[in-house]
């Protein structure tokens, strides 16, 4: 039991399904898996109109020390599902991450240097209370049904149609469902019931991890020691978590035997060694893991889609675990609504595929990196290493190659079959594909965000220096894009003046949509219902509109 | 011309969103150039890839600053 956290309990309801064992009940979507993966697609779909059945096979949230760093990108999306901020409120918010190499700082770092942003780079927050948080916005939609205490135990699939059975302390029921999403986590029990690959490497190594409860007045940022006089030859990373519990990752090496270094007289004079004093703290929780870095093929398997740990793990350095996962079903809701209403074919799904697993090379790729850069595999490789952190205190080329972890950033999905390519010449990095910069604006609400305001649908960016100024025809050609199959909102951006009736005006009070996006008058920007920019260009004309539209939902 | 202390990775043709991205590819290659070699194939592969980018640069005043930047508190 932790000291700081009670686990909730959550009831466990007999499903109806028991009660009529003659008839099977079919649903449009079913979700496996409540962590916040599972939870996050749930409550995705459901905010774009899809009922959900989310299944769990337990009744609380996840135990123990587990998921921590949570990612500029994953609170963007958090705060397009409706739960952002109890979440940032409660998690300890940072930017700055240092480096330590023996005795000293040689490196530090700052993950949102550019101000005038909504969120910051990272918070820190323990994964139980982001679930209940989820669980809790979960519970404020109609049509989402959360059944705790239901484990899936078969699963079968033919062209129209996937079959589950699932097991209750009240017994055994059937369920059929248009579209199965597996959030089961890196196991994955349905991925090894339908016998489906996952490669990759395992890394031959342990870290212990120990959550600890003390009062300490170190700043919330993220310390990180290679090789440091507590604990030699290895690394060392801390992080500051809500309630005053402190994070601490011990690397041990392959050769320890865990159960003998999880016990408290072996775990407790280590961080008091690090502490370097005689302060209280109280040891909250002890556990060792070890960790793979490996994807499926594909994260599509017919009415079958992998989301999160299920589909790819990573190393823990850079955090590209739960916030790559977050990243999933941004991806995938949408899609998966648009075939659902009939408005896009299936081939959009495979999409999802193609979108995500570049994104989980990406990730594979970066903490690789950081992992072979951690824990050198040769005494080639740890003389550059070292090398490399010497010089870094007094060179910058060298500080830019130390990487303790690449820390989540959102993947740009530069080579989608679903962008239009540009026709026209842009400065910056808003290319199609790109994940969307946010920026301050205000509107007839008040100040907001542009991240605030944009998602679940897709939107055009129409730019201009007078909103109010707009040619009656332009605005006439704005306001009929939501008239189509696929409704387009129009958002003129300006600094003054407020658009016609019927379209939406969004104040660039500071200038930095503009100065962001590299806009002019005139200047269109087309934005996916997840807020990645899929078509450009200086000038609107509605049926290239129209035709991007097309393509990024594969009705080209 | 005084040596680059500054980060000055980049290969040409490709678009970087990421300011770690360059300096990572060519530290992975760097190690993936050592991979299964002995200590001794190492040591050895590491003389000629000096003496190769030495040529390279060709301007022994840089070398120089180099060479004497690399045996600081070595």
């Amino acid at each position: 039991m932790l000291s700081t956290y009670k686990y909730p309990k959550f009831d466990y309801v007999k499903p109806p399904e028991l009660d009529a064992p003659d008839s099977v009940s079919r649903r449009p979507v079913v979700v496996v898996g409540a962590g916040p993966v599972g939870l996050g697609t749930a409550i995705d779909l459901a905010i774009q109109g899809v009922p959900v059945l989310l299944l769990d096979d337990d009744d609380t949230v996840s135990v123990g020390s587990r998921g921590v760093c949570y990612a500029k990108r994953a609170l963007e999306v958090l705060d397009r599902l409706g739960c952002g901020d109890e979440i940032v409120d409660k998690g300890v918010s940072w930017n700055v991450g240092r480096t330590f190499f023996r005795e000293e700082e040689v490196y530090n770092f700052n993950l949102c240097p550019q101000p005038d942003h909504h969120r910051p780079g990272m918070i820190n927050l323990q994964q139980y209370y982001l679930e209940e948080y989820m669980v809790a916005r979960a519970g404020q939609l109609d049509n989402v049904e959360l059944r705790w205490r239901n484990k899936v135990v078969s699963v079968s699939q033919d062209g129209a149609t996937a079959t589950l059975k699932v097991e209750t302390p009240d017994g055994f029921y059937t369920l059929e469902t248009d579209w199965l999403v597996v959030a089961d986590g890196a196991r994955s029990p349905i991925r090894h019931m339908l016998g489906l690959d996952i490669e990759g490497r395992v890394f031959m190594d342990r870290f212990l991890i120990a959550d600890v409860v003390m009062k300490a007045d170190f700043p919330a940022e993220r310390w990180f020691w290679f090789d440091p006089p507590f604990h030699r030859g290895q690394s060392v990373l801390l992080h500051r978590q809500a309630d005053n519990v402190w994070r601490i990752d011990f690397q041990l090496g392959w050769n320890v035997d865990p159960e003998e270094e999880k016990k408290p007289e072996k775990v407790i004079p280590r961080i008091k060694a690090m502490l370097g004093d005689e302060r209280d703290f109280d040891l909250e929780w002890v556990s060792v893991y070890t960790f793979q870095c490996r994807r499926m093929n594909d994260f599509r398997s017919g009415r079958i889609f992998f989301v999160g740990d299920a589909a790819h793990q990573v190393s823990p350095f850079g955090a590209r675990g739960a916030n790559s996962g977050f990243q999933d079903h941004d991806n995938l809701a949408w899609k998966l609504k648009l075939v659902i209403d009939g408005k896009a074919p299936d081939a959009l799904l495979d999409t999802y595929s193609e979108e995500r697993t570049f994104g989980a090379d990406e990730n594979l790729l970066n903490s690789t990196r950081s992992t072979d850069f951690i824990t050198p595999k040769s005494k080639t490789s740890l003389t550059f290493r070292n090398a490399v952190l010497g010089l870094a205190r007094q060179h910058p080329f060298a500080r830019a190659l130390v990487n303790s972890g690449r820390l989540s950033v959102p993947c740009y999905l530069t080579e989608s079959r679903l962008n239009t390519a540009d026709e026209d010449d842009f400065d910056g990095d808003m290319v199609p594909g790109a994940p969307m910069d946010d920026a301050p604006l205000t509107t007839a609400c008040g100040a907001q965000w542009l991240l605030g305001v944009l998602g679940n649908r897709f939107q055009l960016l129409y730019f201009a220096d007078d909103a109010g100024a707009i040619d009656p025809k332009v605005a006439a050609d704005l306001a009929g894009l939501n008239d189509a199959a696929i409704a387009v909102e129009a958002l003129v951006v300006a600094p003054t003046g407020a658009a016609p009736a019927g379209l939406k005006t969004l104040t660039d009070v500071k200038g930095l949509i503009k100065e962001r996006y590299d806009a002019q008058p005139g200047t269109v920007y087309l934005v996916r219902p997840d807020q990645h920019v899929v078509y450009r260009a200086r000038r609107f004309e509605p049926a290239k509109v129209a035709a991007a539209v097309a393509k990024a939902t594969c009705n080209a | 011309m005084s040596l680059i202390t500054e980060n000055n990775f980049r290969e040409p043709g490709k678009r970087y969103f990421r300011a770690f991205t360059p300096g990572d590819d060519f530290y992975e290659a760097l190690i993936e150039t050592h991979r299964d070699l002995t200590d001794e194939q190492s040591a050895e592969v590491n003389a000629r890839l000096i003496l190769l980018l030495a040529n390279h640069i060709g301007d022994i005043a840089v070398l120089r600053q180099a060479m004497a930047l690399a045996r600081e508190g070595v």
